[in-house]
């Protein structure tokens, strides 16, 4: 196991080599000069000259891409202009507000959409599954964002029973219990979309491995019903379940954007949109890094979990 | 029986995909609300619909339904009616845009991804999977955030992000299409590489293509409205379906209709396009159809016309009485097994003869209702286990039965053996699903069983996963797993045909020794005379569903009766035969005309 999980992280490194080298280019997509714009009227010749120096920005593409990469290996992410602090600083406060969110939408998700995925395939086209099936496709066409407006609408403004905005409350918050009264609208939103498709593909899944011939070996043996269907049947969908949770991950870590805008939840989405806003490109370089690199990790995480579930993959 | 034809010549009428597609009431539905909306939006220039930008500051957030605004005003008093079906245009026109150009791009570098292969192909698909490797908005946000906000970036970016769904589809159906005849012969006839593609490659990948972009339609409305909603967009006072619900965010508690209106529009549309698109994909995937992906039930589904008799006198350890079992195809039964009855002693084997189809495998698992279901249908007949008919029991009853009284060796181990379970464990559950002993007395018993079938380091195997093992040690545990209740009955399903003959003869050895030892009574399934004679005290051959001949092994031999029991016996070679094998068994089947 050791051995595998080692080979997983070196296949991770060209993988997150990559994303910095797309992040890079991508900052490269900047219409017009950067010194240009950062100088605005002061944009003599020397001036311009003077800055692309200072800015590294007169070498190769390559050169430059090395330098940047050799930074960001010793934690220098640059710094914001905006906010006058450290990228890294800053990122690493918003992901953690991000992660608390992302991770519950991600259990959520994961426990709700299994759930939903086996009840609605063992009873196939009876109105267990009819009524998931229906939510499954209203989720998945939802925008969140909308659903979020409504959420926040009745159950904050109309029936008071959770607070619309925010992390903690202002006056006297700050434990658990408060963070969790925070958390249950945007993670339950961020959720909807997520725990459709992991119920979609769960029931797709568990119809599959219904059908395999070590299933009518189960029920030739004698096997109840119920152990057919969870000891046998469950745990072989589960190994082709969650990759799809390891992509739920990437799902939910984009869609905080909208639902940490929607809920003024102080996360890195909302962080990258004002960012975005003030035209603030080291810290949105350094966030989009940040969680693309996390997610890469979080899809390794995945592999090795499949891979503690079937045997066949270690190999 | 009402609503069921048997009619197993006619085949049905096959119904256009146009017509299975308006025969499924949701897909219909989507396409019909689909088809609404996308008019309205079209007609906008000719509807009678005030101008969308001009601000009126006196008339602002007025309700839904107020006198010149059917659906109100939003807070610069501008007719939400007019902004709502304008922003609907530009919400279907940047989606599709940008669905197009994914579609473009992707499949552009799918195609030549899939058709050069080596290098080229390992650069392209690298980069697709960077693109992948990141959350899916958040590349598209450092895009906008790199060009500027603004409609038509949020447009490039969405693109982008949704390339490598169409790059990978495209690549995979275009390595398969580009080892077909018709490529190479183009090729052969010096037609340049593009002109191949292009030509040759493209018209058949398109199908493919097609489908992408219906499925993803949907989702990049969505995420171009979302972009607008965050206001990386659309730019006031242009207004897309996002931006008009990011603007009216700010009066949500005082005027939510401006707010929830365009989010109603945005969901509608998008449900409408998804219904469609899982309609489309559901008629174009032929498994859907055939009842293949139904979850097939604990026991197969039995409506006999007549109730036979629930117990029988003096019976022996198995009795089949005129047996039907068929497929049902929704309200369409194909039968496959037509009424077989044959009769099982204590320590018997019986040896059920016939080719592939011909039904003897449907008879095995019937037995113990075994057969899937849905489609599989038992519509007559009794089977009679220690003078009980089984057919009739609750079905907790005959699960109790199953691999207690009467087990089953299936043909493939490595398909039949749970691959996530050690053997050792799969055979103590057999043990531990029937009989009240605890776990380690039910391990230490599957050890001994697999040392009964003759595996070696019997302890140190029952660790193993079945990939672990031969395909001879596979089926010794589905043996030993068979063997786990001292059941009277095994029912064993062509339990050599995958194996190496060598390894068969061992098989057959241990289970011809086994039955010896413990007076068990044999159903032994195969299409091979050779074993039955090797193995059987009878045979019953079947063809079509039908038992055409029974009796003791030797006589049949001997002496057929039926021509079809002839020409199986003649597929035997005999050692040393040679060439004049075929030239013997070669006109038998003309004559025929099989």
């Amino acid at each position: 196991m050791t051995a595998y999980i080692g080979k997983r992280l070196l296949a991770a490194i060209p993988v997150i080599i990559g994303l910095s080298i797309i992040v890079f280019l991508v900052m490269k997509l900047i219409p017009g000069d950067p010194a240009q714009a950062l100088l605005g009227s002061y944009a003599t010749p020397e001036n311009v000259e003077r800055i692309n120096r200072a800015l590294g920005l007169d070498r190769s593409w390559p050169e430059q891409y090395v330098i940047w990469v050799g930074n960001l290996l010793h934690g220098d992410f640059g710094r914001s202009y905006i906010l006058n602090r450290p990228v890294l600083d800053e990122v690493l406060e918003r992901f953690s507000a991000t992660l608390i969110l992302a991770g519950a939408a991600l259990l959520i998700c994961s426990v709700l959409g299994i759930l939903a995925g086996i009840v609605s395939a063992v009873r196939q086209f009876g109105w267990t599954d009819r009524i998931v099936t229906f939510f499954v496709l209203i989720g998945i066409s939802m925008p969140a964002f909308f659903l979020g407006l409504v959420f926040i609408l009745f159950f904050a403004v109309r029936w008071r029973l959770l607070p619309a905005s925010g992390m903690y409350a202002v006056y006297g918050g700050g434990d658990l219990p408060d963070l969790v009264n925070h958390l249950i609208l945007p993670a339950g939103t961020l959720a909807i979309v997520a725990t459709g498709v992991v119920a979609r593909l769960t029931r797709a899944a568990m119809l599959e491995v219904l059908r395999q011939d070590f299933i009518r070996t189960a029920r030739a043996k004698g096997l109840k019903e119920g152990v057919v269907i969870y000891r046998h049947a469950f745990r072989a969908a589960l190994v082709s379940v969650i990759p799809v949770i390891g992509i739920q991950a990437g799902f939910v870590l984009g869609g905080a954007v909208y639902i940490e805008t929607v809920f003024q939840w102080p996360g890195l989405g909302q962080m990258l949109v004002k960012a975005v806003s003030t035209r603030d490109l080291l810290l949105v370089q350094g966030g989009v890094l940040v969680a693309a690199t996390v997610y890469v990790l979080v899809n390794l995480l995945a592999d090795v979990a499949q891979a503690m579930l079937d045997p066949r993959l270690k190999a | 029986m009402t609503g069921l034809t048997v009619s197993p010549s006619v085949p049905r009428k096959r119904r256009s995909n146009w017509q299975l597609l308006m025969a499924n009431r949701l897909a219909a539905a989507g396409l019909f609300l689909f088809g609404f909306i996308a008019l309205l939006a079209i007609l906008a220039p000719v509807l009678p619909l005030p101008n969308p930008d001009i601000t009126d500051q006196p008339n602002r957030l007025l309700p839904p339904l107020s006198d010149g605004h059917l659906l109100g005003t939003d807070h610069l008093g501008r007719d939400i009616l007019a902004r709502l079906i304008w922003g609907t245009q530009i919400s279907l026109i940047v989606g599709i845009s940008a669905t197009a150009l994914a579609a473009i791009f992707g499949s552009l570098i799918g195609l030549v991804a899939g058709y050069m292969r080596g290098a080229t192909d390992t650069v392209l698909m690298r980069f697709v999977d960077m693109l992948m490797a990141f959350p899916y908005i958040l590349l598209a946000i450092a895009i906008v955030a790199a060009l500027g906000p603004g409609l038509l970036n949020a447009l490039y970016a969405i693109a982008i992000v949704n390339i490598p769904f169409f790059a990978r589809n495209i690549r995979g159906v275009t390595v398969s299409v580009r080892n077909r005849e018709f490529v190479e012969a183009a090729r052969l006839s010096g037609k340049s590489h593009p002109a191949i593609l292009f030509t040759e490659v493209l018209p058949n990948v398109l199908p493919v293509i097609v489908i992408t972009m219906s499925t993803t339609v949907g989702w990049m409305i969505l995420e171009t409205a979302g972009l607008s909603f965050l206001g990386l967009g659309a730019q006031p006072p242009t207004a897309d379906l996002g931006s008009m619900l990011g603007q009216a965010r700010a009066q949500l508690f005082t005027a939510p209709h401006a707010s929830i209106i365009p989010g109603v529009m945005i969901f509608a549309l998008v449900m409408s396009i998804n219904l469609l698109g899982d309609g489309v994909r559901d008629v174009l995937d032929p498994r859907l159809r055939s009842g293949a992906l139904d979850r097939p039930m604990a026991v197969t589904k039995i409506r006999r016309k007549a109730k036979p008799a629930p117990t029988i006198e003096n019976a022996p350890s198995l009795v089949v009485e005129h047996l039907t079992t068929g497929f049902d195809d929704g309200g369409h039964l194909t039968p496959a097994v037509k009424g077989i009855s044959f009769r099982l002693d204590k320590g018997e084997c019986l040896g059920l003869i016939g080719e592939s189809g011909s039904g003897k495998s449907v008879t095995a698992l019937s037995l113990m209702g075994l057969v899937a279901s849905p489609p599989g249908l038992i519509t007559d007949g009794a089977v009679y286990i220690d003078g009980r008919d089984v057919l009739g029991l609750r079905e907790q009853e005959l699960i109790a039965l199953r691999g207690a009284r009467v087990s089953y060796v299936f043909q493939d181990p490595l398909t039949t053996l749970h691959p996530l379970y050690r053997v050792g464990e799969q055979v103590a559950e057999a043990i531990l699903a029937h009989q009240a002993v605890g776990k380690s007395a039910a391990k230490t018993r599957a050890i001994a069983l697999m040392e009964t079938v003759g595996i070696r380091d019997a302890a140190e195997r029952s660790r193993a996963y079945p990939h672990e093992l031969s395909g001879g040690q596979r089926q010794r545990i589905g043996i030993a797993m068979a063997l786990a209740n001292d059941p009277d009955i095994i029912i064993a399903d062509e339990p050599t045909t995958a194996l190496d003959v060598t390894v068969q003869a061992r098989i057959l050895d241990l289970l011809q020794n086994l039955r010896r030892e413990r007076g068990l009574a044999l159903l032994l399934i195969t299409h091979d005379f050779g074993v039955v004679a090797q193995v059987c005290d009878r045979v019953a051959v079947m063809k079509n569903g039908e038992i055409v001949e029974q009796g003791v092994t030797d006589t049949i031999l001997r002496d057929p009766q039926h021509d079809y029991t002839k020409r199986l016996i003649a597929c035997v070679p005999e050692l040393g035969e040679g060439q004049r094998f075929l030239a013997r068994v070669r006109p038998l089947f003309e004559e025929a005309g099989a």
